[in-house]
């Protein structure tokens, strides 16, 4: 092989195919496009469930959404577990946002559980009621920004990695919580009973309803926050480059520290109303590992919180519905419900990069053409 | 595009509803249906026993059933268990210690329906007439199966066959769950047994605070291993443990699940067949389950395993005989005389019997029949309360 054959190896090599990133395709597409994935992801995992059991993929649907939506109760959970995941969501947009990976989320909501379960341990039945949830609403708001607000403080003034740093706190904050339910379980069980006092009360005689006005509120004001005040945009413009911040005179210290002030107290309120509302006690998995699960939810929902409504939505939906699946489907452990869950999610964000990337294929009669004169066309 | 989209929205919500409705027909009214609340799934021999016992005793007795696996001690479980109220469900039974306030809270919900909880301390003082707590003398196997690793310490170190080996090699491991009652009452147990074929045995416990991590206890399980422990047995719910001794070539006595390893000496379980038949018969029969219900030997809900590859010779036999003095009564597994406390027999203990947040010791629980002074465990509620520190055992914390 002499030098010119070699050279025109070496440029015919172009790839088989690229990416190439896509105009904006229209709204009405891009739900068209989610909405097969979704299905056809469902219709994959009810193949796949019904082979694992004497089921049939039609019973898989009926479990699915009779999980979800089956009956009254089914339905209040489920939109009690979306304010929820919602409520994390939120609370990690704006770091997010400003590419501050708060990866500490469940740190922060076990933190903030804490300090509300410890005002009800300590205060309760001492102090009148109303008084106990005031200082659980301070104290674990606090506890929240305070876990949020260290490794921020770290960042800003010693540059070190954020995600390290949110990720080992969550492992502090689960050893804070085992000791002092070791503290305060005498027996040794290392399970700590509800508490008696401190709930929050029932709005409209129902208990779930308080949760879901206040996180989806919250959705709203975050909405409005970082899309109409000035607050918000100087986190856009310290997420796109710091050093543009820097030379229209933002803070970007500043920034950062009192974005994640506002990022832990948002997940303090989620392990306020974890302790508060729903659970009335702590344990290490208090959190539900919902700082891990939101991130899916601020990305799918490209940082938009009022359409994160709609991915917490669906996570708690394909949750709820995938529990009724194992029980109906006679499972007997969790494994296949796991392996279905990854794969709608799979199957969602894969679409979602097709949403934005197009792949092309080389030509085929590029080949012949492209190698003319020795450079590529 | 929109009328695509809403066509597709309306052919989804067809389909729903067909599903829905199809999924609704089936299950009159006459028959019993059971629900069954599992902690974790099958991956863990604690619940693996349960769910097996259950599908036997349901399908025995005829009956409807359905489970539900990896339901953690929280509010969920309460939602699940007042879910199988709504859905029509006439008994569940959750299966784990953590779970007892939820149940008991759906229990004065739904007066109607049966809520029975394994290992829980509650029942007996709430009195709350449809939920109920039961437990087997899980301490009674736990002894067998302590005779059982004496008997194969002696196989592996007397070889003058005098009966007697030396201390290092009398050192054995426990890998226990939570520094709690149900713990303590179930090592002590295994231990009296091993004391009972070798005098001189003392035995080290690491905990690992948490019910189930495999991870945790085969480490654990190692660093007894590596710390001279001879023998190895675990109150936790993983096969981590059993793992770990199968890599050193250590016997290990086992619980609820016989490993098949090479290394598996005996396993002591609880069978919970006898329980599910005896609720589900109440349930059928329209009758009162026990508020407090203990299994024991001689109810067939104490077991223990088939001798595994590792057991020594004349196992069996050895077992048979004092399993027959523990059904009788004429050997008592906490036998004052046989172990002591800080150098002292006890001759009173007040135990937290009656739970409460403070941990009241409120019930003398050490009692004189025939001329033996023994702790009578089990007897006063279900869940064990023998929370004692005995001599020769010692906590790594």
């Amino acid at each position: 092989m002499d030098n010119q054959q070699k050279k025109q190896a070496q440029v015919k090599k172009e790839p088989f195919f690229r990416l190439v990133k896509r105009d904006t395709l229209p709204v009405g597409k891009v739900i068209l496009i989610y909405a097969i994935a979704i299905v056809g992801s469902l219709l994959l995992s009810s193949i796949i469930c019904s082979a694992f059991s004497d089921k049939n993929p039609l019973q898989f649907f009926s479990s699915l959404f009779g999980g979800a939506f089956g009956s009254s109760r089914r339905i209040w959970l489920l939109l009690q577990d979306t304010a929820l995941l919602l409520g994390v969501a939120i609370a990690l947009v704006p770091a997010f946002k400003m590419k501050f990976w708060n990866l500490g989320g469940n740190g922060q909501i076990l933190v903030s559980c804490l300090a509300a379960v410890a005002c009800m341990y300590y205060l309760g039945g001492k102090i009148p009621d109303f008084l106990v949830i005031i200082l659980m609403t301070v104290t674990s708001i606090l506890a929240g920004a305070i876990w949020g607000v260290l490794p921020a403080i770290f960042k800003a003034l010693f540059n070190t990695n954020e995600s390290l740093f949110t990720l080992m706190l969550n492992y502090i904050a689960s050893g804070l919580v085992a000791m002092f339910i070791s503290i305060w379980v005498k027996s040794g069980s290392g399970v700590l009973y509800p508490l008696p006092n401190g709930h929050f009360p029932n709005l409209f005689g129902s208990k779930y309803l308080l949760t879901i006005i206040v996180f989806f509120a919250l959705a709203v004001l975050m909405f409005v926050y970082l899309k109409y005040t000035k607050q918000g945009y100087e986190i856009s413009v310290v997420g796109d480059s710091p050093n543009t911040a820097k030379y229209i005179g933002i803070d970007v210290k500043k920034v950062i520290i009192r974005t994640m002030i506002i990022s832990g107290a948002l997940c303090g309120v989620v392990g306020l109303f974890v302790a508060g509302s729903i659970e009335h006690t702590v344990s290490t998995a208090s959190a539900n590992n919902m700082g891990f699960t939101a991130i899916m939810a601020t990305w799918l929902a490209a940082f938009n919180p009022l359409i994160m409504m709609g991915t917490c939505g669906f996570i708690a939906f394909v949750d709820k519905g995938m529990m009724e699946v194992r029980s109906a489907f006679g499972f007997t452990n969790d494994s296949i419900a796991n392996i279905v869950i990854g794969l709608v999610y799979f199957c969602v964000i894969a679409c979602s990069f097709f949403i934005t990337y197009e792949v092309k294929f080389r030509k085929p009669e590029a080949r012949s053409t492209k190698t003319e004169g020795g450079k590529p066309l | 595009m929109f009328k695509k989209i809403a066509s597709l929205v309306l052919a989804l919500v067809m389909i729903l509803g067909a599903c829905l409705a199809l999924g609704s027909c089936g299950g009159g009214n006459d028959t019993v249906k059971a629900a069954l609340i599992c902690l974790h799934g099958d991956s863990s021999t604690y619940d693996k026993n349960f769910i097996d016992a259950f599908k036997t005793a349901c399908e025995k007795k005829g009956v409807e059933y359905t489970y539900i696996t990896d339901i953690d001690e929280k509010t969920i479980c309460y939602d699940k268990a007042a879910d199988f109220a709504d859905q029509g469900y006439d008994v569940v039974f959750a299966d784990s210690f953590g779970h007892e306030p939820f149940m008991l809270q759906a229990a004065k919900e739904f007066p109607n329906v049966q809520f029975c909880h394994a290992t829980g301390t509650m029942a007996h003082t709430e009195n709350v007439s449809n939920f109920q707590n039961s437990f087997a003398s899980i301490y009674q196997g736990r002894y067998l199966a302590g005779v059982a690793a004496g008997l194969k310490l002696l196989e592996l170190y007397d070889t003058d066959n005098d009966g007697a080996i030396a201390d290092e090699e009398a050192k054995i491991g426990y890998v226990g769950a939570w520094p709690y009652a149900e713990v303590v009452s179930g090592y002590t147990s295994f231990f009296l047994g091993v004391r009972s074929v070798v005098a001189n045995a003392t035995m080290e416990v690491r905990y690992t605070n948490s019910w189930y991590d495999e991870a945790a206890e085969k480490t654990t399980a190692l660093a007894l291993i590596d710390n001279g422990c001879k023998l190895i047995s675990q109150h936790a719910d993983s096969m981590g443990a059993p793992t770990a001794c199968e890599e050193r070539n250590i016997p290990n006595v086992a619980y609820n699940v016989a490993t098949g390893k090479n290394t598996f000496v005996i396993a002591s379980r609880i069978d919970w067949v006898p329980y599910f038949e005896y609720m589900l018969d109440c349930v059928i029969n329209g009758k009162d389950i026990d508020t407090d219900w203990t299994g024991t030997l001689a109810n067939g809900a104490v077991k223990i395993t088939a001798l595994g590859a590792a057991a020594a010779e004349g196992t069996q036999e050895k077992l048979d005989e004092i399993a027959a003095k523990l059904k009788d009564g004429s050997l008592k597994v906490f036998d004052c005389s046989k172990f002591t406390v800080k150098g002292d027999h006890l001759t009173e203990y007040m135990a937290d019997v009656d739970t409460d947040a403070g941990f009241t010791a409120d019930t003398n629980v050490i009692k004189t029949e025939n001329g033996v002074t023994f702790f009578d465990e089990s007897t006063f509620r279900s869940a064990p309360y023998f929370d004692i520190r005995i001599d020769g055992i010692t906590e790594v914390q």
